[in-house]
């Protein structure tokens, strides 16, 4: 495991200068981390409250056996003017999104002429809580499942549908919407349902796994240098939490699977399928990483 | 008969390296770091440093941005932080020393090191298939880079 460094803001105020830095030993150099001391991006000390009234968890104590101390939302490292955007749901673009969700909630599709609503009814007290434990344990696959397979099983078994196919239809505003409905509720996944551990150990093994050609894993970006600028990008800890998120640089929301593909790819490697166990146990493991913040679907990020 | 012709196509391979300049590139596979440094010019001539100044700023070939500042560079957006600024580069360590962190950073710093080796094949698993057994950079490449390295001096 690489060496940790840079996991929370404390970490980069050695207040070294250069000078010091590069009179020292070519052994101390390759040691690493010293010139973390001279950059002092870092998260920002903000408080997030979503229409002032709710209080949200971003930053808290991480969980046991966590490498980090603090699991901090990548909310902190986005600029004041995007962090704005998430403070208002007014303001927050993905909640479009979640509109277009609330009414597929209700729209009857399929063979058996029912709707989600059909079965759960009012979301905001069916749901509620809901999106913050996911990937669960499915027994009927014996794989863990997200909102977007559990939908997928929901227009199968029970409303005669077609499966929405990866980021199609109303796949990623139907999550977002069922997400949503969790919004501040801290991420607790509860890793003693059947296979779930084995899951969380596969996903732990591809988080370290340095890919591609240029040779990263996730935890070189975002486990040992979060808070860095890795060119215009602020490298946050990468947490799931406020998945489908709303990317102003695609002006749309974005799938966590989606993402996962996103960063492998940028590593230069072939990146896996949609929701393919390798997916999955990641989903498991990154999702546990940041266990306690608060659900924030649909965050709002660069 | 056997012997022949390997012994055949050494010595033709010994003429084209002394005559073409694209045989005398030595192979990803055949550099040799010794005691952090790697001697040779990749390519038997010395590198351009312009060309080095441009390839360092590409997104696509060197990004060496996406992490070090230089103030050389100051016209360019979005300098990274991850590793160190490069200023005075050219100070702290030699032409040979550049090289070898260019070739493998691995080699040089540590197995955990953020840095890409630019040109080796030692490198992450699942490599995107158009990439498989191509380095970062060419060894022309390498060679600019160290030529630019080697002007950023304080
Ligand atoms: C080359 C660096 C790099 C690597 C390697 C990398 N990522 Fe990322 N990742 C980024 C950047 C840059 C962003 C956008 C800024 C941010 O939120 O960190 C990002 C964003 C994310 C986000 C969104 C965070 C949020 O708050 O919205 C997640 C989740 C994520 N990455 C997971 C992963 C996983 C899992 C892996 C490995 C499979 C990985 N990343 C590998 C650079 C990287
Ligand atoms: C993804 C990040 C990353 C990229 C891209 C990158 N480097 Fe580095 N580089 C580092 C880090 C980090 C170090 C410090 C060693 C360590 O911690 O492993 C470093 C160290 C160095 C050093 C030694 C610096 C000193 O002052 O002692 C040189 C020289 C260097 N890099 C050159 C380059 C060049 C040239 C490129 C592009 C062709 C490049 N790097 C691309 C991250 C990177």
């Amino acid at each position: 495991m690489p060496v940790a460094r840079g996991g929370s803001a404390g970490n980069l105020s050695g207040g070294k200068t250069l000078k010091t830095l590069f009179s020292v030993s070519m052994a101390a150099i390759m040691s690493g981390g010293m010139w973390a001391s001279v950059v002092l991006a870092g998260p920002s000390d903000d408080k997030l409250v979503i229409d002032e009234q709710i209080e949200m968890t971003t930053r808290t104590a991480a969980p046991e056996g966590h490498p980090l101390d603090e699991v901090i939302s990548g909310w902190h490292y986005r600029t004041p003017e995007t962090r704005a955007l998430e403070t208002d749901t007014f303001q927050n673009p993905g909640m479009l999104a979640v509109e277009e969700g609330a009414q597929i909630w209700e729209t009857v599709e399929g063979t058996e002429g029912k709707s989600c609503a059909t079965c759960h009814g009012d979301a905001s007290e069916s749901m509620a809580g809901v999106g913050a434990n996911y990937p669960k344990w499915d027994e009927d696959s014996g794989k863990p499942i997200n909102i977007e397979l559990q939908i997928n099983k929901c227009r199968v078994e029970n409303m005669g549908a077609e499966p929405y196919k990866f980021d199609k239809d109303g796949q990623k505003p139907l999550t977002a919407f069922i997400k949503h409905q969790s919004l501040g509720q801290p991420v607790a996944l509860d890793l003693s349902q059947g296979d779930m551990q084995t899951w969380w150990d596969k996903g732990k093994d591809l988080y370290y796994r340095r890919t591609g050609q240029l040779n990263l894993s996730c935890a070189t970006c975002h486990e040992d240098y979060n808070g860095y600028r890795i060119r215009a990008d602020h490298l946050s800890q990468g947490n799931a939490n406020g998945f489908p998120t709303y990317r102003l640089k695609q002006g749309a929301l974005v799938s966590i699977h989606n993402r996962f593909r996103g960063c492998i790819r940028d590593t230069r490697a072939e990146y896996p399928a949609a929701f393919s166990d390798d997916l999955m146990a990641l989903e498991v493991y990154v999702t546990w990483r940041g266990s306690g913040l608060s659900v924030e679907t649909p965050a709002v990020r660069q | 008969m056997k012997f022949t012709i390997k012994s055949g196509l050494a010595s033709a391979l010994v003429l084209l390296a002394s005559t073409a300049f694209a045989a005398s590139v030595v192979a990803p596979g055949d550099v040799a770091i010794e005691d952090g440094a790697v001697s040779k010019s990749l390519t038997g001539a010395p590198g351009d440093a312009a060309e080095g100044r441009k390839t360092f700023a590409d997104r696509k070939l060197g990004n060496c941005l996406a992490c070090h500042a230089v103030t050389d560079q100051s016209e360019q957006l979005f300098h990274g932080e991850v590793g160190p600024p490069l200023d005075g580069v050219g100070d702290r360590w030699s032409e040979a020393e550049l090289r070898a962190i260019l070739v493998n950073s691995k080699a040089i710093f540590s197995e955990d090191t953020i840095m890409p080796g630019f040109y080796t094949l030692d490198v992450g698993v699942d490599v995107r298939e158009d990439l498989v057994g191509k380095t970062i950079l060419t060894a022309e490449q390498v060679e600019d880079v160290v030529a630019y390295l080697i002007t950023l001096k304080e």
